[in-house]
């Protein structure tokens, strides 16, 4: 087995207990990268130091693993281009607050992942530098956006990775790709120095082989942040104490939305779910509001924040003029613009903050019942190369299920529960819990990795 | 005439604290070594910076507000202000819309109250400047805007008023105010030569007896000084006059002030009005005071101006002009007031003392002791010097009258030799040299 | 809800967004699909129900007046990514000096 392909909890136990060394991974980790990275595409830069670097971090948490990190998070060693030619050449001057603290915990920046371009979309089809192969299946789609970082995670390219999700954009992909993503609650973690999308539900976090890898990382850079006034300012808990938790007793629902393209899947979820049962957890099936609304709610509220947040983007102070955004960036600003004008205000943008509204409510009155919810992560499997083009909605109809919990800023975490063997593609569950409340995804997600078969480094 | 201005006033002033408004660069754009020294992702508008309020600035305009006997929003919060202009960052503005921190207020004026519409706190933009630059290496020079972001992400106040002026005098009168009062509060330098106070006139005319708002409104920009805003309001009556009597309506539009020809000029028009897209700002959480807190900020206030002068002209019997005249600066004021009270201790005539001061008769620096000037307006205004043994009879009288002041002095307590000194003053007059008082109390204590 | 060329290339410009005839005609389609699935809003019952903008519940969040100069950039890192900069400037195509703010 080479050793890239550890997880990094094994990686973190076998360095400490000196049963293999830093260079031995690297080594393994450079071969892979050599012989995968270009026909993937997945890092859109590579750290050239790293090894050096990870000598020195050796005292320190993450001892110095690599980790990737998608192409929106501002880092003073490597470009930032959020996928896009306006930022091609960008090199900031500063660094994003998850970076920093990553880099102070020990974890190495081995590369900056590709993306969609400004994260406008799920399928990583969209960056201006070439779409991202799914490593499961390379004619299919790794989702997006933060399909680089899942895609790292999968092929082994990385201990781990960084990713940022708006309402989906770590789950989604971490789903399409077979592994874990966890969107921290909305506000958990720093969005400074992270190239914003939609400001309201921006919420970086990590991309991880286990749900316990996911708990490790996130420790390392979640909590108050002063530079981020939108960041919580309580301490945040050591998440991997949420590791080997019984989950006896738990109120577990699943949202069941009765909709067609959902039915195979919705079915093998019931299925899969069962473990919990057998763990001890109650598991019934709940209704929750519309989907569909959520879809509405999140297309008119991020456009309009991305109509404002891309307005920096002028070729002043760094990076190209506002010719050079792609068709999708153009489309958005332009929709979030025209959401925003006088007149038309009401009629979109002030009714999707009151719709958000009914969702958080809706999340209330689930949450007195249940501890946690669950639902599928995506409608269906990967997708091909090529789904998303001349979609207009591609992204908001694959996120439909996540879309209400993202707006909401609920905490989630996806976790595969099952592998088509033909296409060797997975599904995803996502788990979601209230506010402040990751530990409960993490127990339940972690219960429910171990106790299948379908995390891919837990069963080799 | 058979028009009457209407005109309201819309200034901006750059609030003075130490940071800026949303990040911790220095807020001192005149101050700066060099351009683009004070800045930072966050006034640069870089991906990924956000955004923190200043809770300093927001102090201030809250007392701004009281003291200009505002209202004040329990609950308030930031908005995005969405146009774009290469002195603006981040392609919005971060300001307040629909909640401004304060509103209904006035200012009184001799003409009449001016009533405050609102104040709300904003960031300032990047300085442009203008040169021509050989850009593109071809030996020929290029119009060019050179951009500095010292100054951008500045606290800047924006204090709106109902359209209730009624004269050029007035208009310079209320801003005369304003910027005295900003000065007492010690919250804005206001400089207009360097742009920390930019003031900007609506001006229309409506027909004498008519009540009703005209249905158009020329906006006066980039006035640098009251004498300016005076004369542009003047111009702009005369031209609009003349406009409205021969049967036309004056352009809707924005128009400069040119000093050298004493004229404004159109800017542009504004038949596109500007379509803002104002939002909630996503990355400031909103803000919310309690009745409490406000009570406490307006408890902080200095005395301001017009009530100190009041006070000052009952306290020491002056007339309202020269006590107005000595609280036109906060640290003046003080300084005035110190004298005056060791003044009256001493049974002076404080207006005749005050004439003195504001004539310039006597020199003085703020600096001096009260006691010091007190002895030159002595020396210069004499103060009849009395027979040596007379003063000695009454000062023997006063002292003896006196024993615990007395008792107080020998015990190092040597303030209360003002008191000893009015009452001497009393008994000889106030034309006598205090000087001379003085010396000889001094001797006989010893 | 439909949305026509011309509407497109006056929401262009306020975005300041450079779009071809092409682009336009296909951005007003894009428009119209997006629209349709937002007008579904109306349905969701939500008139009279109060906005949510922000979700963490904070408020009164605020730095104390303190210049951090280590949060600060020297002259060269701010302007290390700019295209054309003279003597510590950022430099522009001539524009004119006053608008609003």
């Amino acid at each position: 087995m080479k050793l890239n392909e550890l997880t990094l909890k094994e990686s973190l136990d076998k360095l400490a207990k000196k049963e293999i060394k830093i260079e031995e991974i690297y080594q393994d980790l450079d071969s892979a990268y050599q012989a995968k990275n270009s026909k993937l595409n997945i890092y859109l830069s590579h750290n050239d130091v790293a090894l050096e670097q990870a000598k020195k971090a050796s005292h320190k948490p993450l001892r110095g693993l690599p980790i990737a990190v998608k192409d929106n998070f501002c880092t003073r060693d490597l470009l930032t281009t959020a996928s896009t030619k306006i930022l091609e050449e960008f090199q900031p001057q500063y660094e994003s607050t998850v970076t920093k603290r990553l880099l102070e915990s020990g974890g190495i920046l081995y590369g900056k992942t590709n993306m969609d371009a400004w994260a406008h979309g799920s399928s990583t089809e969209t960056s201006d530098f070439g779409p991202t192969l799914n490593p499961c299946n390379p004619a299919h789609l790794p989702g997006g956006s933060s399909g680089g970082s899942a895609a790292a995670v999968a092929a082994d390219l990385a201990a781990a990775a960084i990713g940022s999700e708006t309402a989906g954009s770590i789950r989604q992909p971490a789903a399409w790709c077979g592994v874990v993503g966890l969107k921290p609650t909305y506000g958990r973690v720093s969005r400074f120095g992270v190239a914003a999308m939609a400001s309201s539900t921006d919420s970086p976090g990590p991309l991880a082989k286990t749900v316990e890898d996911a708990a490790i990382l996130l420790n390392s850079f979640a909590g108050p942040d002063e530079r981020d006034g939108t960041c919580s300012r309580n301490k945040a808990p050591d998440f991997s104490q949420a590791i080997g938790q019984s989950i006896k007793g738990l109120k577990i629902g699943v949202i069941y939305q009765d909709i067609k393209e959902l039915a195979s899947t919705n079915q093998i979820l019931v299925e899969q779910l069962q473990i919990l049962r057998e763990l001890g957890a109650a598991v019934e099936t709940v209704q929750a509001m519309d989907p569909h609304f959520a879809i509405g709610v999140y297309t008119v509220v991020q456009r309009a924040e991305v109509s404002s947040n891309l307005a920096r983007y002028d070729g002043i102070r760094y990076g190209l003029d506002r010719s050079h955004f792609g068709a999708e960036a153009k489309k958005r600003i332009m929709l979030g613009t025209y959401t925003l004008t006088k007149g038309r205000a009401d009629q979109y943008y002030n009714l999707a903050q009151k719709v958000r509204t009914l969702y958080l409510q809706d999340y209330q009155r689930l949450f007195q019942k249940y501890d946690v919810l669950v639902s599928a992560t995506s409608p269906s499997y990967a997708k091909e190369l090529g789904a998303s083009l001349d979609a207009a909605m591609f992204g908001e109809l694959e996120d439909m299920l996540l879309e209400a919990s993202s707006v909401s800023g609920l905490p989630g975490v996806n976790v595969p529960f099952y592998r088509d063997e033909k296409t060797n593609l997975y599904l995803g569950a996502s788990f979601i819990a209230p506010m402040w409340q990751e530990e409960k995804v993490i127990k339940v997600a972690d219960a429910f990795e171990k106790n299948t078969k379908w995390n891919s480094w837990r069963n080799k | 005439m058979p028009y009457k201005l209407v005109c309201g006033l819309e200034i901006h002033a750059e609030l003075k604290t130490k940071s800026k408004m949303f990040c911790a660069c220095k807020n001192d754009p005149f101050g700066a070594p060099a351009p683009n020294t004070h800045t930072c992702p966050v006034c640069l508008g870089m991906p990924g910076a956000l955004p923190v309020a200043n809770r300093q600035a927001i102090e201030r305009t809250i007392k701004l507000g009281l003291a200009l006997n505002c209202q004040v929003n329990l609950f308030s919060k930031f908005d995005r202000k969405n146009y774009f202009y290469p002195d603006l960052p981040k392609g919005y503005q971060i300001s307040q819309y629909d909640i401004p921190f304060c509103y209904d207020g006035y200012v009184e004026t001799s003409e009449g109250k001016v009533r405050i519409h609102r104040i709300h706190l904003e960031e300032d933009t990047a300085k442009l400047s203008h040169q021509d630059i050989d850009l593109d290496g071809d030996g020929v020079l290029d119009k060019a805007t050179l951009v500095d972001f010292n100054r951008s992400s500045v606290p800047l106040v924006e204090i709106v008023t109902e359209a209730d002026i009624i004269s050029p005098t007035q208009a310079k009168e209320y801003g005369q105010k304003l910027r005295q009062i900003m000065r007492y509060l010690d919250i804005a330098d206001c400089d207009m030569e360097k742009g920390g106070m930019r003031l900007e006139a609506n001006i229309s005319l409506r027909r004498e007896g008519k009540n009703e708002l005209p249905d158009y409104k020329v906006e006066c920009k980039n006035i640098n000084s009251f004498k300016f805003l005076e004369a542009a309001i003047n111009y702009e009556i005369t031209r609009q006059t003349e406009i409205l009597q021969n049967g036309g309506v004056p352009t809707q539009e924005t128009r400069g002030y040119n000093p050298t020809t004493g004229k404004t000029f159109a800017q542009r028009s504004k038949e596109d009005a500007a379509d803002y897209r104002y939002f909630p700002d996503p990355d400031l959480p909103p803000l919310e005071f309690t009745a409490e807190q406000i009570e406490a900020w307006r408890q902080e206030l200095p005395e301001l101006p017009e009530a100190r002068a009041l006070r000052l002209a009952t306290t020491y019997s002056l007339n309202i002009q020269s006590a107005q005249s000595l609280t036109r600066q906060r640290l003046e004021a003080d300084f005035f007031e110190s004298v005056l009270t060791l003044a009256k201790q001493e049974n002076l005539d404080c207006q005749k003392l005050v004439n003195a001061l504001l004539n310039k008769k006597i020199t003085f620096s703020l600096q001096d002791l009260p006691s010091k000037v007190l002895a030159s307006f002595q020396t210069a205004f004499a103060s009849q010097t009395v027979d040596e043994n007379k003063l000695t009879a009454v000062l023997q009288q006063v002292l003896s009258n006196n024993p615990d002041a007395v008792e107080k002095y020998r015990a190092g307590k040597t303030a209360v030799l003002g008191f000893l000194v009015g009452q001497t003053m009393r008994e000889l007059g106030k034309q006598t040299d205090v000087n001379q008082v003085r010396e000889q109390l001094v001797k006989m204590l010893d | 809800m439909s949305v026509n060329d011309s509407q497109v290339k006056h929401i262009a410009s306020l975005a300041n967004i450079p779009v071809t005839q092409e682009e336009s005609e296909k951005i007003a389609k894009a428009f119209t699909d997006t629209l349709v699935v937002v007008d579904q809003l109306k349905k969701a019952g939500a008139a009279d129900t109060p906005t949510t903008h922000q979700v963490t519940g904070l408020k009164n969040v605020w730095r104390e007046d303190v210049v951090k100069e280590e949060y600060s950039f020297s002259q060269k890192e701010a302007l290390a990514n700019a295209k054309v900069t003279h003597q510590g400037y950022f430099v522009v195509p001539y524009v004119l000096q006053n608008k609003d703010n």
